[in-house]
C-alpha cells in the first residue's frame, strides 16, 4: 500500500531547474493525476514509488526526497509513461534530470565504470585495441577454414572509404564473440561495403545513463570523428 | 534469398520492441519492418505477437543502465511484466534486436522459469538465408 506524502517546511529548487531544462517548456504542471503513467509502468510500486508520485513530489517541492530516492535508477527511462499520459508529461526526462544531480561518486558504480572504460578504451568493457583486432581476425579466419560456403567472408578493420561504419555492443566480443559472425555473413551476402574501427567501436554509451552530459557527448563526438576519419558515409548502430 | 523452410517443426517466435528503437526512436514503422523480416524468416504462421506491442510495449528492464547498475532484485521485479507477456505468447524464441533486451530477457527467463530462448535478429536471419552463389540452404 502506497504511503501518503508528508510535507514539511522547505525551499524548492529542482522543479524550476527541471522546467527550464525539459524540452517543450517543462510541462510538469499539466499532470491531471489520472495515474495512466502508473498503470503502464513496470517500475511502479518498486520500493513505494511510481511515476505519478515522483512527479507530485517534484511539484510539491520535496527536493530532498526527490534527489535522494534511488528509484531514479530503478526507472529505465523507457518513456511508456509519457506515451500513456494524455498531457504528454515527460517523466522520463525528469528522472534523467534527477540523475544529473547525483554526484559522480554516488552514481551506481557499474554504470559509472562502464562509462569511464568507454572514455579510456573506446568501449564499455575495456577491451584493449590489439585484443579487439586479433579477436575479429581469428574469428573470421576460423569461419573461412571451417565453413566451405564462407571462404570469402571478410571482417574489415579500419578500412578507409568503406561505405558503412559498423559498431558492436561490447558485450558481444566479451561474452559471445561467435554471435558477431552471422551479422558479418548477412552484410557480405547483401554486398555491403563495411568496416569496424579498431579504436572506437562500441554501439552502447553508458555515459547516456550516468547523467553526465559531457561524458555522453565525448563518446558520441569521438565516434563521429572516427567515422569521418574513415570516410564512411553511414554509421550502422547495431544496438 | 530467404527460405523459412528450416522451421519445419513450427517453432513459435515472438519479438521484443526495444524502447530506444521503437517508442523512443523510429516509431511503429520500424516495429512493422521488424515483424515483416521475422515473418519472412520463420514463416508467417509461426510468428505470434505479444500484447501490448510496438510503441505500447513494456520495457524489459534491461535499459537505462539497469544491467550495469547492480540493482539485480529491482531489475528482475521490473522484468516480471515482460516475463508474463512472453509466457502468454507460448513462444519458443524471443527475437531481441537490442543486446540489453537480450541479456535481460534471458535472465528473467532463467529466474522465473521460462522455456524460451532469446536470440539476436541476425542469428535468425542467417538460418533462413540462401546464398546467391550456392543457392543451397546453409
Amino acid at each position: 500500500m502506497s504511503q501518503p506524502i508528508v510535507i514539511g517546511k522547505r525551499k524548492s529548487r529542482f522543479k524550476e531547474l527541471a522546467q527550464a531544462a525539459i524540452p517543450g517548456g517543462g510541462n510538469l504542471d499539466l499532470c491531471l493525476t489520472c495515474s495512466s503513467c502508473v498503470n503502464g509502468c513496470p517500475a511502479s510500486g518498486i520500493s513505494d514509488m511510481d511515476p505519478r508520485k515522483f512527479l507530485r513530489m517534484v511539484l510539491l517541492g520535496l527536493d530532498e526526497e526527490v534527489l535522494q530516492t534511488p528509484w531514479i535508477w530503478w526507472c529505465s527511462m523507457c518513456q511508456r509513461c509519457k506515451r500513456a499520459c494524455p498531457m504528454g508529461v515527460d517523466i522520463g526526462a525528469l528522472v534523467f534530470m534527477a540523475r544529473q544531480q547525483w554526484s559522480r561518486e554516488n552514481t551506481p558504480k557499474g554504470i559509472q565504470k562502464s562509462c569511464d572504460l568507454h572514455l579510456e578504451f573506446g568501449n564499455s568493457t575495456g577491451i584493449r585495441r590489439e585484443d579487439w583486432v586479433s579477436l575479429c581476425a581469428d574469428l573470421v579466419e576460423e569461419t573461412r577454414q571451417q565453413e566451405e560456403d564462407w571462404k570469402d567472408l571478410p571482417a574489415p578493420m579500419d578500412k578507409k572509404g568503406a561505405a558503412y561504419y559498423l559498431n558492436q555492443n561490447a558485450k558481444e566480443p566479451t561474452v559471445e564473440p561467435e554471435e558477431m559472425i552471422p551479422l558479418w555473413k548477412i552484410l557480405h551476402e547483401v554486398g555491403i561495403d563495411w568496416t569496424y574501427s579498431s579504436e572506437q567501436w562500441d554501439a552502447v554509451n553508458y555515459c547516456m545513463f550516468s547523467g553526465d552530459d559531457r561524458d555522453w557527448e565525448a563518446v558520441v563526438r569521438r565516434q563521429s570523428e572516427i567515422v569521418d576519419d574513415l570516410g564512411c558515409k553511414t554509421l550502422i548502430n547495431t544496438e | 534469398m530467404i527460405d523459412p523452410s528450416w522451421n519445419k517443426e513450427g517453432i513459435k517466435v515472438t519479438c521484443q520492441d526495444p524502447c530506444n528503437l521503437v517508442r523512443k526512436g523510429l516509431g511503429d514503422g520500424v516495429a512493422d519492418d521488424l515483424r515483416f523480416v521475422i515473418k519472412q524468416v520463420v514463416g508467417e504462421e509461426n510468428f505470434v505477437d505479444m500484447w501490448p506491442n510496438k510503441s505500447n510495449n513494456y520495457c524489459c528492464g534491461g535499459g537505462g543502465g539497469y544491467l550495469q547498475s547492480g540493482f539485480v532484485e529491482k531489475r528482475r521485479a521490473f522484468g516480471r511484466i515482460k516475463f508474463d507477456q512472453i509466457q502468454a505468447t507460448d513462444a519458443d524464441i524471443v527475437v531481441t534486436p537490442c543486446h540489453n533486451c537480450r541479456s535481460q530477457i534471458t535472465d528473467i527467463g532463467q529466474v522465473y522459469g521460462g522455456k524460451y530462448q532469446a536470440v539476436h535478429l541476425w542469428s535468425l536471419i542467417v538460418k533462413a538465408m540462401v546464398r546467391k552463389s550456392t543457392a543451397t540452404p546453409l
